[in-house]
C-alpha cells in the first residue's frame, strides 16, 4: 500500500515535518470550533451531530485504516456506549458524567472481550466474526426489551441531561453546550489518533497492516498490538455512542444494526483510509450529500449512489487519501 | 426539480410538494403567494397572518415504512387540498413541507431540526414508526416545536415523551389491544396463543392483551415471539399448543404475507379460531394468492377498509376526497391497496391542528404555548367529515386520543365488520400528565 | 407436535433456506474468488431478480406456471445484463481496487434500491407458484412448491459445478482465480472473464430470488439478508470452494431451523449467530478452505 510506503520513506524527515502536520490538524479543529459563531442555526445543530458521528469514524479508522483490520461489526461498540450511557442514566439514575463513563467503560470491556476472541482470525474471517458478534449484540438489545424497549428505544428525559462540571451547570438541551461537547470529543479523539499514528506503536500498526508476518518476525507482538488497536478503536466508538445518547436523548436498536457498522466504513473510505482527518471529511461529506440531495428529490438515494460512484472513480483512495498520493505526501 | 420529484415517486395523484405547495388552490392563496415572490415587495404588507401556515410533514418515503408513507402522503395532500379550498386554517393557507426521514430515528431527529430552524415550520406532524417518533420527539421538545404524531405506538401516553408531542388522530396500541379482549374471550375462546414480533410493538401487544384477557377470565397458553430478522415462519408453528382455541397474530413488515401463507399451509382446513391485527395486511389485497385460508378469520381494523352497508356520509366523503374506492384501493389503480386502518390518522390530526390553531388564536411561533394549551383543552371529538373514523375522546393530560375499534371477519375475500367497540373498552388509566410540565 | 416430527419439519425448512442460500452464495463466491472483490450490491441483484420475476409473471396471462417459466428465464438474463453494465462502467474503471469497490458497490446498492422503490414501489408483492399442492405428512401439511425449490436448486448447483469443473470455460475461470497475471500471460482474456464472472454471480442470485419469490414475495428491501447470509456462507465454506459453499449453506440453513426447536426464537437466532462466529474462530480459513497463499 502506497500510504505506508510513503510514511516509511519519509520516516527520516518526520521530525522536521512534525509541526506542519500538527499545525494542520490544529487549524482544522480551530475552524470547526470557530464555525459555530458564523454558521446558521440548522448547520449548527447538524454539525454537532456530525461531529459525534465523525468521532465514531475516527475510532473506526484506527483499526481499519491504520491496522488494516476491516471490522463489519463496529456498531456493537457504538451501541455499547449508547446503551451503557442510556441505561445507566435511565435505569440506574446515573448523572451525565457517570453515564458517559459507563458507556465508555462498556465499550472498553466489550472491545477487549471481542478482541481476545475475534483477533484469532484475520482478513475475511475477521470481517464475518465481528459481523456475527455485532448481530448477536443487536438481537440482545431486542431480547432484553424489558430494559431497552427494543427497536422503539428509550428517550432520556429533561432532568437526566443536566450536569455540573467544574462548579458550573451545563444543560445538554442547549445547542451551544451540545456543539462544544461534540467538538471537544472530536478534538480529543482526533488528537489521540494523531498522537497514536505518529508514535512508535502507530508505526507498528502500519507495519502490521502492510505485512503482519514481517512485523511479527521483527519481534513485535502483533496480537497484543492489534488488541490494543481494537480496544482503542472500540472504546472511541463507544465514546461516540455514549455522547450520542446523552446529547440527543435517544437510545434505540437501529444504532446497533448492521447499517451502523457499514456507515463508518463508508465514511472512512470516502474521506480517505488511513488519514487522521479523512473520517471527519467523509462523515461531513456523506451528511451533506444526503441532506442536499433530499432537498431536491425524494429519490435522493439515487443521487447519493451516483455521487459515490463519481467520487470513487476520481478519488479511489478517498478524498484525502488521493490528495496525499498526489499532492501532500506528508499528511498523516 | 419539484416536477421531477413528483413524477418519480407518485405518478398518479397530484401531490403538494414543498416547492409547488401553493399550486392549484384558492385565488386568495395564489395572490398571496404571488406577492411573496414579487421582487421589491415588502413581504406580507397587510398582516403577518396572510403568510401561509407551514406544516412540516415527516414522512417515510424510503426505508421499511415506505408502503405506509406513500398513503400517509396522499391523505395529507388530499386533506390539505380540502382545508385550503375551504379557506385554510384561521384564514391562512396551509403549506406542507415534506421531508423523507428514511424510517430512521437519526434522520428523523435531523428532520425535526431542519423543520424548526431551516424551514421555519409552525408545526411538525405525521410520523408513523415508533422508533422514529422516539428519536425525533426529544428534539421537538427541546426546540419547542409542536409535534403531532400518527403512530399508534404506546409512547406518547406512556409518559416517555414531552409536552410538545401529541397523538390526537389515532388510538394507541395499548388501547386497541385491550379493547379486543372482551369480544375475543366472549366469541372466540379463552385459550389464546400469541404470535408477535419480538420488539417493543409486539411486547405491547403481549403485555396489554394478556392483561386484558386475564380480566375476562381468559388464559394465554403460549407466547411465540418472532425475531425481526426472520423470513420464514413454518418452523415456529409446531410451538402452538393443540389446546389453543384462538391464535392471535400481529406481524408487520414485508414478511407478513409469507407468515400468513405459511400458517395456512401448516393448518390446512383444520384450524383454531384466528384473530389478527390488520397491520399484517395493510396495503395487501385480501384476495392475494395464498391468502384463501384467511376466509372466516377475524381482524382488528382501525377503520374498515371495505365500505360497509351502514356507511356514514363522512366515510363516503373521506374516500372521495382521498381517492379511495369502496374496496379500500386507489381509484386510479384498484390493485393499489391503501393502509386504511392507519392513514385516516393524518386526516384527523390535520383537523385537530386546525381546531387547536383556531381556538388558540395562533399567529406565529410566539403563540406556541397557547397552541399547546388549546390542544390539551380538546375533549370530545364528534363523528363528522373532519373525523370520519368515529367520535373520540382526547385526554389532554396523556396527549392521547381514545376511540372506537372494529373487528371484521374475512368473508368472500372481503372484510365485514362484525363488532364495533365502545370508546370505554379502550380506556385505561395511568399517571401521565404532560400538562404540568413547563412550556 | 411430537419432538420427532417437529425436528423433521425444522430440517425441511432449513433445507429450503439452504437451497436458496447456496445458489446466492455461490454467485458471491465466484465473484469473490475470481475477482477478489466484495460485491456489496450482490443482495440487490437478488432483489432485482425477485422484482423482475413479479413483473414478468404479471405480464403473462394464463397459467401461473407459464408466467413463472418466463420469469425464471428472463429475470436472470436482465439482471446479468445490468451486472455487466455495472462492471464495465464502474468496477473496471477503478481497476477492481478492493476498497474502492466497497464504496462503488454501496453506491450501486443505493441506486438499484432507489430505482426499485421508484418504479416498483414499496409493497411486498406475491408471485404465484408454478405448482400448487400441499404435501400431507402424517403429522403436518407442507407446501409442495418448497420441495420443488429444493430440487430445482440442486439441479442448478450441479449444473454450475459441471460448468466450472468440466468445461473449458470453467478451466479459464479457475485459472484466472488461481493467478490472474499468469492467466493473462497465457492469453486468457482476464478482462472479459471478469465481466462474465460478475454477470454469472448476479444471475445466480437472481435465479435464487425467482425460486424463492412464490414463497417470500418481492420487496425492494429484501436484498439485505441474502447478502449477509451468503457472505457468511462463503467465508464459512472457505473461499473458492463450491463444495464448501454448499455444505456451509446447508449447515447454516439447518442449524437456524433446528436451534429454533430448542430455544425461544430470538435466543435461537443469537445462539446460531454466535455458533457461526465460533466456527470461524476455530477454523479461520473456513471449513473447506486452504490456508491463503
Amino acid at each position: 500500500m502506497s500510504a505506508g510506503d510513503t510514511m516509511a520513506a519519509h520516516g527520516a524527515t518526520r521530525r522536521g515535518l512534525f509541526d506542519k502536520a500538527l499545525l494542520l490538524h490544529l487549524a482544522v479543529l480551530a475552524v470547526l470550533f470557530g464555525l459555530q459563531f458564523v454558521i446558521g442555526e440548522y448547520q449548527h445543530l447538524s454539525l454537532a451531530r456530525v461531529m459525534v458521528l465523525a468521532t465514531y469514524a475516527v475510532g473506526y479508522n484506527i483499526l481499519f485504516g491504520y491496522t488494516g483490520l476491516l471490522s463489519l461489526g463496529h456498531a456493537m461498540f457504538f451501541a455499547a456506549g449508547l446503551y451503557g450511557a442510556g441505561i445507566g442514566a435511565s435505569q440506574f439514575g446515573l448523572g451525565v458524567q457517570e453515564s458517559f463513563i459507563a458507556g465508555v467503560f462498556s465499550g472498553l470491556v466489550l472491545s477487549t472481550v471481542i478482541g481476545l476472541i475475534a483477533l484469532r482470525t484475520t482478513g475475511v474471517a475477521f470481517m464475518i466474526v465481528t459481523m456475527m458478534f455485532a448481530q448477536a449484540c443487536y438481537l440482545l438489545t431486542l431480547y432484553f426489551g424489558e430494559y431497552t424497549r427494543g427497536d422503539e428505544g428509550i428517550v432520556l428525559k429533561g432532568d437526566i441531561r443536566q450536569m455540573v462540571m467544574f462548579g458550573y451547570p451545563f444543560d445538554l438541551t442547549s445547542p451551544v453546550v451540545r456543539y462544544n461537547i461534540a467538538f471537544g470529543l472530536l478534538a480529543v479523539c482526533v488528537l489521540i489518533c494523531l498522537a497514536l499514528v505518529r508514535s512508535p506503536t502507530g508505526r507498528v500498526l502500519v507495519a502490521i497492516r502492510e505485512n503482519e508476518e514481517r512485523a511479527g518476525m521483527l519481534g513485535y507482538d502483533t496480537f497484543r498490538t492489534k488488541l490494543f488497536a481494537l480496544v482503542v478503536s472500540g472504546t472511541m466508538s463507544a465514546a461516540a455512542g455514549a455522547a450520542y445518547a446523552l446529547l440527543f436523548a435517544y437510545v434505540g436498536a437501529s444504532f446497533a444494526s448492521i447499517q451502523y457498522s457499514i456507515l463508518p466504513l463508508l465514511w472512512v473510505l470516502l474521506g480517505g483510509i488511513g488519514t487522521v482527518l479523512g473520517p471527519v471529511v467523509g462523515t461531513l461529506l456523506m451528511f451533506y450529500l444526503v441532506d442536499y440531495a433530499s432537498e431536491y428529490t425524494s429519490a435522493y438515494m439515487l443521487v447519493v449512489g451516483v455521487a459515490l460512484l463519481i467520487l470513487v472513480v476520481w478519488f479511489p483512495k478517498g478524498l484525502l487519501g488521493t490528495l496525499r498520493e498526489r499532492v501532500i505526501a506528508w499528511l498523516p | 426539480m419539484a416536477k421531477s420529484k413528483k413524477t418519480l415517486i407518485t405518478p398518479k395523484r397530484d401531490l403538494i410538494t414543498r416547492r409547488s405547495a401553493l399550486k392549484g388552490i384558492a385565488a386568495a392563496g395564489a395572490a398571496a403567494a404571488a406577492s411573496t415572490t414579487a421582487p421589491g415587495f415588502v413581504r406580507y404588507v397587510q398582516a403577518q397572518t396572510s403568510e401561509p401556515l407551514k406544516l412540516g410533514f415527516q414522512v417515510h418515503k424510503t426505508g421499511i415504512g415506505a408502503a405506509y408513507g406513500r398513503w400517509y402522503e396522499r391523505v395529507v395532500n388530499a386533506c390539505v387540498g380540502e382545508i385550503n379550498a375551504n379557506g385554510g386554517i384561521a384564514g391562512r393557507q396551509v403549506e406542507i413541507v415534506s421531508e423523507d426521514d428514511g424510517t430512521d430515528p437519526k434522520r428523523g431527529a435531523e428532520m425535526i431540526e431542519k423543520f424548526a430552524t431551516q424551514h421555519g415550520v409552525d408545526i411538525a406532524f405525521g410520523t408513523l414508526f415508533s422508533h422514529v417518533v422516539m428519536g425525533s420527539a426529544p428534539r421537538a421538545g427541546e426546540l419547542k416545536l409542536p409535534y403531532y404524531v400518527v403512530s399508534e405506538g404506546y409512547h406518547v401516553s406512556s409518559g416517555a415523551l414531552n409536552r410538545y408531542t401529541f397523538q390526537p388522530g389515532i388510538t394507541d396500541v395499548r388501547s386497541q389491544v385491550s379493547s379486543m379482549a372482551p369480544w375475543v374471550a366472549d366469541k372466540l375462546g379463552k385459550k389464546v396463543t400469541m404470535i408477535y414480533p419480538d420488539y417493543a410493538f409486539g411486547h405491547d401487544h403481549r403485555d396489554y392483551f394478556s392483561e386484558a384477557m386475564k380480566k375476562q377470565g381468559g388464559e394465554i397458553v403460549e407466547l411465540i415471539p418472532i425475531p425481526p430478522t426472520e423470513t420464514s415462519y413454518t418452523k415456529y408453528f409446531p410451538k402452538i399448543p393443540s389446546s389453543t382455541e384462538v391464535l392471535y397474530h400481529v406481524m408487520v413488515g414485508p414478511g407478513v404475507l409469507t407468515f400468513v401463507k405459511e400458517l395456512g399451509e401448516h393448518y390446512g382446513s383444520n384450524r383454531p379460531e384466528i384473530f389478527g391485527f390488520i397491520d399484517s395486511l395493510e396495503a395487501v389485497p385480501i384476495d392475494s394468492p395464498g391468502l384463501e385460508f384467511l376466509e372466516g378469520t377475524y381482524f382488528w381494523e382501525g377503520y374498515p377498509r371495505y365500505a360497509q352497508p351502514d356507511q356514514t356520509p363522512y366515510d363516503k366523503h373521506y374516500r372521495e376526497v382521498v381517492g379511495v374506492n369502496d374496496e379500500g384501493a386507489s381509484v386510479n389503480d384498484p390493485k393499489d391497496i391503501s393502509t386504511y386502518s392507519h392513514m385516516f390518522g393524518c386526516w384527523e390530526t390535520l383537523y385537530i391542528i386546525k381546531q387547536a390553531i383556531e381556538a388558540s388564536g395562533y399567529k406565529g411561533p410566539k403563540d406556541k404555548a397557547a397552541l399547546i394549551e388549546a390542544t390539551e383543552a380538546i375533549t370530545d371529538i364528534p363523528w363528522d367529515n373532519q373525523h370520519p373514523q368515529g367520535d373520540k375522546v382526547f385526554n389532554g393530560k396523556m396527549h392521547q386520543v381514545f376511540g372506537h375499534q372494529n373487528i371484521s371477519q374475512v368473508a368472500n375475500s372481503k372484510l365485514d365488520v362484525v363488532h364495533r367497540t365502545s370508546i370505554e373498552d379502550g380506556m385505561y388509566e395511568n399517571d401521565t400528565d404532560y400538562s404540568k410540565m413547563p412550556l | 407436535m411430537d419432538f420427532g416430527p417437529y425436528l423433521f419439519l425444522a430440517v425441511l425448512e432449513g433445507t429450503v433456506t439452504a437451497a436458496v442460500l447456496a445458489l446466492t452464495a455461490l454467485g458471491l463466491s465466484l465473484v469473490f474468488g475470481v475477482m477478489r472483490i466484495v460485491n456489496v450490491a450482490h443482495g440487490e441483484f437478488f432483489m432485482l431478480g425477485a422484482v423482475l420475476a413479479w413483473w414478468f409473471s404479471s405480464m403473462v396471462s394464463g397459467s401461473p406456471a407459464i408466467g413463472f417459466l418466463v420469469a425464471i428465464v428472463m429475470a436472470p438474463l436482465v439482471v446479468g445484463a445490468i451486472a455487466v453494465l455495472c462492471e464495465r462502467t464502474v468496477l473496471k474503471r477503478i481497476n477492481y481496487d478492493p476498497e474502492a469497490t466497497i464504496v462503488a458497490t454501496i453506491g450501486i446498492l443505493y441506486i438499484i434500491q432507489q430505482l426499485a422503490l421508484t418504479f416498483y414501489g414499496a409493497d411486498a408483492r406475491p408471485v404465484q407458484a408454478p405448482v400448487n399442492f400441499r404435501v400431507v405428512f402424517p403429522w403436518f401439511g407442507y407446501s409442495g412448491y418448497k420441495l420443488v425449490v429444493i430440487a430445482a436448486s440442486a439441479v442448478l448447483l450441479l449444473a454450475t459445478w459441471f460448468v466450472l469443473t468440466r468445461t473449458r470455460f470453467g478451466l479459464i475461470m479457475r485459472a484466472t482465480q488461481f493467478d490472474s497475471e499468469t492467466a493473462q500471460a497465457f492469453a486468457i482474456p482476464v478482462d472479459r472473464v471478469y465481466a462474465v464472472v460478475f454477470a454469472i454471480g448476479a444471475m445466480l442470485a437472481a435465479t435464487a430470488a425467482v425460486l424463492i419469490v412464490p414463497i417470500q414475495q418481492a420487496h425492494y428491501l429484501m436484498g439485505g439478508d441474502p447478502l449477509l447470509l451468503s457472505f457468511i456462507v462463503v467465508i464459512i465454506g472457505g473461499l473458492g470452494s463450491i463444495f464448501g459453499t454448499v455444505v456451509a449453506a446447508i449447515i447454516i440453513g439447518i442449524s437456524d431451523g433446528v436451534i429454533s426447536v430448542f430455544f425461544t426464537p430470538t435466543l435461537a437466532k443469537i445462539l446460531a449467530t454466535l455458533l457461526v462466529a465460533l466456527v470461524l474462530v476455530l477454523r479461520p480459513q473456513g471449513l473447506f478452505g486452504k490456508t491463503p497463499r
